[in-house]
Order: C-alpha cells, then structure tokens, then sequence
C-alpha cells in the first residue's frame, strides 16, 4: 500500500509525459504504410481545403507497403540526398577523431594559465548558436570557394568545439598515477595517449560521436544559408518542401530518414547517456 | 654532467612541441574558420558597407532601431524566458518521478530520450497534420465541442513551438537531472529524515541546494538548445511564419540573401555579447548562492 502510494503518482506522470513522447512516432511509422487513397481520404481537409476536420487511427485498414517502394524504386532525388545528409553527417565525425580529440587529450594534460583560457575560448564557442557565425562563416567560406559545396558545410561543423568539451571530461577522470606510470616507464606522449587516453576515454569519443551525428544529421541552418544547387541539399532541406499530392511518399521518406538515426541512438545510447551525464557533474 | 642536463633539457622541451602537436589540428582549424573570421566580422560592424570606412556604431544604431530586429530579437528573447524555466521545471519533476522508481528508469529514459533521435525533416509533415487548421488537434478539438483554433496563423504559434520545444529536449534536461541527483549524499537525505523532515521539506533543504551546479548547466546547455528552436519554427511554418515566431534566424536569414553584411555583423558581435553576458550572470547566480 505505501508502495502504491508512493509510486503510483510518479508512474502515472511518466507514463502520461510517454504517451504524448511517443505519439509522434506511431503516427508516422501508421502512416507510412497506408495506401495513398486511403491517406487522402483521411487529411484531405489539410491538403485538399475540404470541409471537415483531418482523422487518424495510429493502424491502418488497409496496411500496403507501396509508399516504401515508390521511394526506393522509383525515387533518384531521394537517394541523392540521402547521401548528401550521410556526407554531411558522417565526415565532420570522421574529422573530429584527429581534431576534437587529440585537443581534448592536450587540455586534459595541460593547466597552465594559457591553456585554461584556451578552454574557456573554447567552452565560449560552443555556446555560440549559428546566427553568431553565419556572417564569419561566409566571409571565410567564400574567400576560400567553398560556397555552395559540400566540403563548405562539413569543414565548420568539423571544427565545432562542442566534441572537444564531451571528450574532455572523460580525460580529466583518468587517474594521474596511470598517466605517470606509463611516463616512468618510457611511454612517449603519443603511445600514452593511444594506449592510455584512447581506451578509458572512449566512452566520451562515442557519446560526442553519437550527439554529432544526431546533431548533424539534422543540420538546417547551414545548408539552407550555404547551398544554392538542389542538388546538394540534404534531407532536412528538402522534406518540408514536399506536400500535397504524395503523402504516403512523404510520409515513407520521414521514416527513411528517421531510421538511421534511430538505429545511431539505440546503439549508442549508454555511451550517450554518460556522456551528457559527465557534461552535467561540476566543472 | 652539464651538456647532460642541458640535452634533457631540450629533450623536454621537444617533448612540449611534440604534446602541442595534439592541439595543433584543432586550433588551427577553429582559427581559420571561426577566430580569424569573427575577427574581420567585428571590423566589419564598424565598417560601413559602401565604402569601407570607419563607421562608428552606426550599424548597431541600424540595427537595433530596425522594426523587424526588435521584433525578433522580442520573440526570441521570450520564447527563451517561456520556454526554458517550463523546460527545466518539467524535466526536474519527470527526473524525480524516475528517481522514485528506478524499476521503469531505462524504459522512460530511452522514451523521453527518442525525440532528440527524431530529426526534424521526419516530424514536417507531421506538424503540418497536427496543427493544420481542420487538422487533427482541431478535430479532436471539434469532437469534444472546442471551437478550432487557428494553431499556425495566430498567437498560438508561440505555445506549439514551446511544446515542440519540450516535446524535443526533455530527455537531454532529464538525463542531466538525474545525474545531479545521483551525486546528492544518500546519508544527507537519511538524516533529515530521521530527524523528522518530511519529503518536500528534504527536497526543498536537502536535495534542491545540492542541485545547483546542476543547474548551471542544465540552463546553460537548455539555452543552447532553444536557439536551435528556429529548425523547428522553419519545419512548422517556413521561410515566413506568424510574426509572435519570427525568431532572430528567420531575420539573419533575409539579411543574408540581401547580402546586409554591415547589419548582420553588428548583429552578430550583439549577440555573442549578449550570450556571453548571459552566461556568465548565471555562473554568478550559482556562485553567489553557494
């Protein structure tokens, strides 16, 4: 009884805080194996201006999976930036490994007063939203001609400082002893930090490899100020863009794109929750 | 004895370049692509764009007596102020519930965590059902004899974008939450209660005091989130949504395809102040207090 009473009002909250989380997702993963009549029917007063109100049951009547193969058969654009939003989201991690974290291994090992400002010029950037760089970012960009190429959207993002604050944590909590030990017995820097800070700080490297991805996979703000030609748009571009007419495609393509990154979270998520756990401890 | 001193001497000192090698890639890179830049972008604030010469403030005057920065900077200014305390004060309560019962703790976790893996471009369409003007929540709203709001075309614009807001970010507060919770001393807790404390005078005296470095971050790393709040804004209602959400992004954005360097400069180098500013108060709120 004393049990009930105190778990059931928390069970109770999180359970309906979970229902609104997930509805979303049910929605979508419904919708995209409805057929294309039976869609239109249900949000044609949303697409059509019919009279009436939009309906919805999370499961089909008639569940088809056409949609899905419309998009991979007979949709090139779709492919094209699918691996656009890949390269946009994969190369700037690939980067960070020889970037971010051999600068996180360096101020984990460092104290002095210039690399503790160092720091906080770095802490400071990632706090930086993109309205901050857009201008820097194009000046820098078009000096260099990159705008309007990909490699223009991955170099900054590759640079970003945020990885460098995860990782560091990580390194931090390494214990001195090891450190010097291996030191005493004639480690160079570089055979400590791969034989040493790679192992115990990898944790850190996967959970700033697990943010990034989400992050970049999603990135907006860049490729729509940076990108002209269509072509080289990624996903999250050109999705809002596609309405009526092709629901169930859309509603297929929204899966396809939510599937990666899903499959990056539940794979990485203990990884991700200690990292952003670290991130919360006291500096 | 002598040059033997002095050759591990140098040897430490190559030893110290070599290390510096670790930073190298790094600093370089967030030179070229950010310092240096920034740096030609804070000249150009005081620059006027015709001309080039030295202007003064006057492309912060500019800025800051244009009627569409106010608005926006209006907007995001509360969007942060709304959203971000409800974020945190929701994200607590679903934190502490999860602490009460760790049974269904990796479950609730990994719900509330979803939506950060849920990108955004999945979710347009979605919206666009959801809050469409005979979309779904209207005719839920219908069937219950509400009259249909107007989500997208009106003042509530403001409070789908905050829901969104939490919708996308709780897991990341919770998470943060949890692990300040789990470094507040057991035995702290243990003794209030023995000596007669009951839970919301332990949670008010115990608990909530030892949070506050948590709260630094959290607030911080919740401020970061809600500037990327535009991303949501964009999917929900494109390039021109109801003006109580045209956020500072959407202007920056039609400065930029006028190409308005001289403005955008100057409201750039604002900003980052402005940032800076905020984050340094709440590092003396958590400070001061402690």
């Amino acid at each position: 009884m004393k049990w009930m009473l105190k778990k059931l009002p928390a069970f109770l909250f999180l359970s309906a805080a979970a229902l609104t989380i997930w509805f979303p997702v049910l929605f979508l993963a419904g919708g995209s194996i409805m057929g294309n009549l039976e869609l239109s029917t249900r949000l044609a007063p949303v697409f059509q201006k019919k009279e009436g109100f939009a309906f919805w049951h999370i499961l089909p009547c008639f569940p088809t999976g056409v949609s899905y193969l419309e998009l991979l058969l007979d949709s090139p654009s779709f492919f094209v930036m699918f691996w656009n939003s890949v390269k946009i989201a994969v190369f700037p991690l690939l980067g960070q490994l020889v970037t971010a974290v051999p600068a996180a291994w360096w101020f984990s090992r460092h104290n002095s007063p210039f690399a503790k400002a160092l720091y906080t010029l770095y802490l400071t950037l990632m706090l930086m939203p993109f309205q901050v760089t857009m201008v820097s970012d194009y000046l820098v960009l078009r000096q260099l001609h990159l705008l309007d190429t990909l490699q223009g959207i991955i170099f900054p993002v590759l640079f970003s400082t945020f990885p460098v604050f995860i990782i560091y944590r990580f390194f931090c909590s390494i214990p001195k002893e090891v450190i010097e030990s291996a030191q005493i017995d004639g480690a160079s820097p570089f055979q400590v930090f791969f034989y040493i800070g790679l192992p115990l700080g990898k944790t850190g490297i996967g959970a700033a490899l697990v943010l990034g991805f989400l992050e970049y996979w999603n990135l907006l703000e860049q490729p729509m100020a940076f990108l002209k030609t269509k072509y080289l748009w990624p996903l999250s571009l050109w999705m809002p863009r596609i309405t009526d007419g092709k629901i169930g495609l859309a509603l297929a393509a929204s899966v396809m794109i939510l599937l990666p990154a899903a499959l990056v979270f539940l794979c990485g998520q203990d990884d991700l929750e200690q990292g952003m756990a670290m991130a919360g401890l006291k500096e | 004895m002598s040059s033997r001193k002095k050759q591990g001497c140098i040897w430490r000192k190559w030893n110290k370049t070599k290390d510096f090698l670790f930073l190298l890639p790094s600093l370089a890179g967030v030179s070229l692509f950010v310092l240096i830049p920034f740096c030609d972008v804070l000249r150009r604030s005081f620059t006027s764009a015709l001309g080039g010469q030295f202007a003064g403030f006057q492309n912060y005057r500019a800025v800051f007596s244009n009627q569409a920065f106010r608005l926006a900077a209006k907007n995001t200014l509360l969007f942060m102020g709304v959203s971000v305390p409800f974020l945190m004060v929701l994200s607590l309560g679903l934190a502490l519930a999860l602490y009460v019962l760790p049974e269904a703790s990796r479950f609730f976790r990994t719900t509330f965590l979803l939506p950060m893996a849920v990108p955004v471009a999945s979710i347009a369409l979605l919206w666009q059902v959801l809050f469409h003007k005979s979309g779904l929540i209207n005719g839920w709203f219908h069937g219950i004899g509400i009259s249909p709001i107007d989500w997208m075309g009106s003042k509530a614009s403001f409070w789908v974008l905050v829901a969104t807001f939490l919708w996308k970010n709780l897991g990341y507060d919770i998470v943060l939450w949890l692990a300040g919770l789990a470094g507040v001393p057991i035995s702290i807790q243990e003794a209030a209660q023995v000596d007669g404390a009951g839970p919301f005078k332990i949670f008010w005296h115990v608990t909530l005091p030892n949070l506050l470095p948590t709260f630094y971050t959290v607030s911080v790393l919740s401020l970061l989130g809600a500037q990327k709040v535009f991303r949501e804004a964009y999917l929900a209602a494109g390039e021109y949504p109801h003006e109580s959400i045209y956020l500072l992004q959407h202007l920056f954005n039609h400065w930029f395809q006028e190409l308005s360097i001289d403005k955008l400069s100057a409201a750039a180098v604002t900003m980052a102040f402005g940032i800076l500013a905020v984050v340094i108060g709440l590092r003396k709120i958590v400070g001061g207090s402690e």
